[in-house]
């Protein structure tokens, strides 16, 4: 059957798809600027302004969620839309309609907590900082999107469900489990105080392992499974390779869903909770090298055959580098998980070096690769507008991310080692201030690699815009030998 | 033995019969008769537009 048929039985929702990509360019750029405001603030307090909405702990949620939510949200939406209704070579269930729902009240929540968070209405839960109205108004948007995308599983015309939509499913579900799971509040409405304050129904050492059970998960299911699903369509797709195992993938993906949920607990090392708890957390943790790594060879190995296409295409070193980051940061994370060293790591910068190498290598990185393959495609252009502007935007953002996890890394080590030493007479050392003043110049190193990743981002929307209004820049072709040849 | 000694039995084992849920599925991936089969899978996005 050819494709005109399949078009014209059920043409795919590709405006849809469009509206997606435009957003999560749209809230990159401001999550990317808010955390350059948040990292010069560390490093110059006086950016606070001594306003009580432009502080850090207002502006960091502000930062947090915009680029998983916001950005990530709007790249999953995206791609779960574009790759389901292709793989299972039907439109899309509830076609423009829920379709528009779901875009239209996302982006309104989107606006919504922002909001809420700069005038310091919070639940105070990391990653899940919304009060009870917002997450009442997610579920109702998440409810419509689990409906969308298995409706159009059931009605699909390819007789299997491919690899990449069962991650996007799992994805879907574990995140209404844990968005409902952690986010059991009771507003103080009811008891006389605000509608604006809710207070969980865990306490203690419960509401502590609840939320962690929903942060750590969110890191697994959102920023892992969804975004391998990402991986598993569009590094085939631009390599025009098919994948390198397909068995491989089917053992990753249950080893990942069966282990990831039970990792969480190694947030709460040496705190109350139960060191038996603790153990375990640990001991899951160490098992998800073994999916980590075998993703990773899946996804690299899918190349085999094709290596050249990563001196060629820029866009294909954006999905390789990111599968090279998501390899590097499940390696270091498990590490970090080991109680030993999380005795060195746990509250210092090294966490927030690692979550970086995770976030802009691996998630950033794997959304730059799709969002560049699809522009072209959704637009119907026959290129990007220029692919020496995507060669720029990866080197660009490729340092800054390295000034960014090596200062952390030097940062953090640095600011644990300071914590536990000891002088002579057993006394500490170092007074909490004197390891902020060490610190210091690596927070300036680090806010200089966040602005080499923010116009790396600005370049591609310079790149995208100009793509949309069909113009292409006169270069010499980049896939072109005799200029590689030349140059060399 | 009824059904909830049964439950009683096999609860504190969970972990066990996850993994060889877990081990069957990893035999019947690699199970040399369906590599045909699910390999063809593999170019499911190569063969959509």
């Amino acid at each position: 059957m050819t494709q005109a048929t399949y078009m014209d039985a059920a043409p795919y929702q590709d405006d849809l798809v469009k509206k997606f990509v435009l957003a999560a360019t749209f809230w990159g750029i401001v999550g990317f600027l808010v955390g350059v405001v948040i990292a010069s603030q560390l490093a110059f307090p006086a950016l606070n302004l001594g306003l009580e909405w432009t502080s850090f702990g207002r502006l960091r949620p502000v930062h947090t969620s915009a680029v998983i939510f916001a950005f990530g949200g709007n790249v999953l939406f995206a791609t779960t839309f574009f790759v389901v209704q292709r793989t299972c070579k039907v439109g899309l269930y509830g076609g423009a309609a829920l379709g528009g729902f779901v875009f239209y009240a996302f982006q309104a929540l989107i606006v919504v907590a922002a909001t809420t968070y700069v005038l310091g209405i919070t639940q105070g839960k990391e990653y899940a900082e919304p009060e009870w109205f917002g997450d009442l108004f997610l579920t109702v948007i998440w409810v419509v999107y689990l409906i969308t995308f298995v409706g159009t599983l059931y009605k699909r015309r390819e007789p299997h469900i491919y690899v990449a939509n069962w991650f996007f499913l799992a994805m879907i579900v574990t995140i209404a489990l844990l968005h409902l799971g952690n986010n059991l509040a009771i507003p103080t409405g009811f008891f006389g105080g605000s509608w604006l304050k809710s207070y969980n129904i865990y306490a203690g050492v419960q509401d502590a392992m609840t939320q962690w059970w929903y942060g750590h998960n969110a890191v697994g299911f959102f920023l892992t499974a969804g975004f391998l699903g990402i991986m598993y369509y569009f590094v085939p797709k631009r390599a025009e390779r098919p994948v390198y195992s397909y068995r491989l993938s089917i053992v990753h993906f249950w080893a990942l869903i069966f282990l990831y949920i039970w990792a969480g607990p190694h947030h709460l090392h040496y705190t109350a909770l139960p060191d038996w708890a603790q153990t375990l957390g640990m001991a899951f943790s160490v098992m998800l090298w073994m999916p980590s790594w075998g993703g990773m060879i899946n996804g690299l190995m899918t190349l085999s055959g094709a290596w050249e296409k990563l001196r060629t295409d820029p866009v294909i070193r954006f999905l390789v580098t990111s599968i090279g980051f998501y390899g590097m940061s499940t390696f270091e994370g498990p590490a970090m998980s080991i109680k030993a060293v999380n005795s060195l790591s746990h509250y210092t910068d090294w966490t927030v070096g690692h979550v970086h190498s995770g976030a802009l290598g691996w998630v950033a990185f794997v959304s730059f690769g799709a969002l560049y393959y699809l522009v072209p495609v959704l637009w119907k252009r026959e290129r990007l507008y220029s692919m020496r502007l995507v060669s720029y935007h990866f080197w660009i953002a490729t340092i800054g991310i390295v000034l960014y996890i090596t200062a952390m890394w030097v940062s953090g080590i640095m600011q644990g080692l300071m914590w536990r030493a000891y002088d002579d007479l057993g006394f500490l050392q170092y007074s909490f201030i004197e390891t902020v003043a060490a610190m210091h110049p690596y927070y300036v190193i680090r806010a200089m690699g966040g602005v080499l990743f923010l116009v790396g981002a600005l370049i591609m929307a310079y790149n995208f815009i100009q793509t949309i209004l069909g113009n292409m820049r006169d270069e010499v072709p980049y896939e072109a030998t005799g200029y590689v040849l030349a140059r060399g | 033995m009824s059904l909830q000694e049964i439950y009683q039995l096999a609860r504190p084992l969970w972990t066990v019969w996850i993994f060889l849920v877990f081990l069957g599925i990893v035999a019947w991936a690699f199970w040399p008769k369906n590599k045909a089969k699910l390999e063809e899978h593999g170019s499911i996005p190569l063969n959509d537009d």
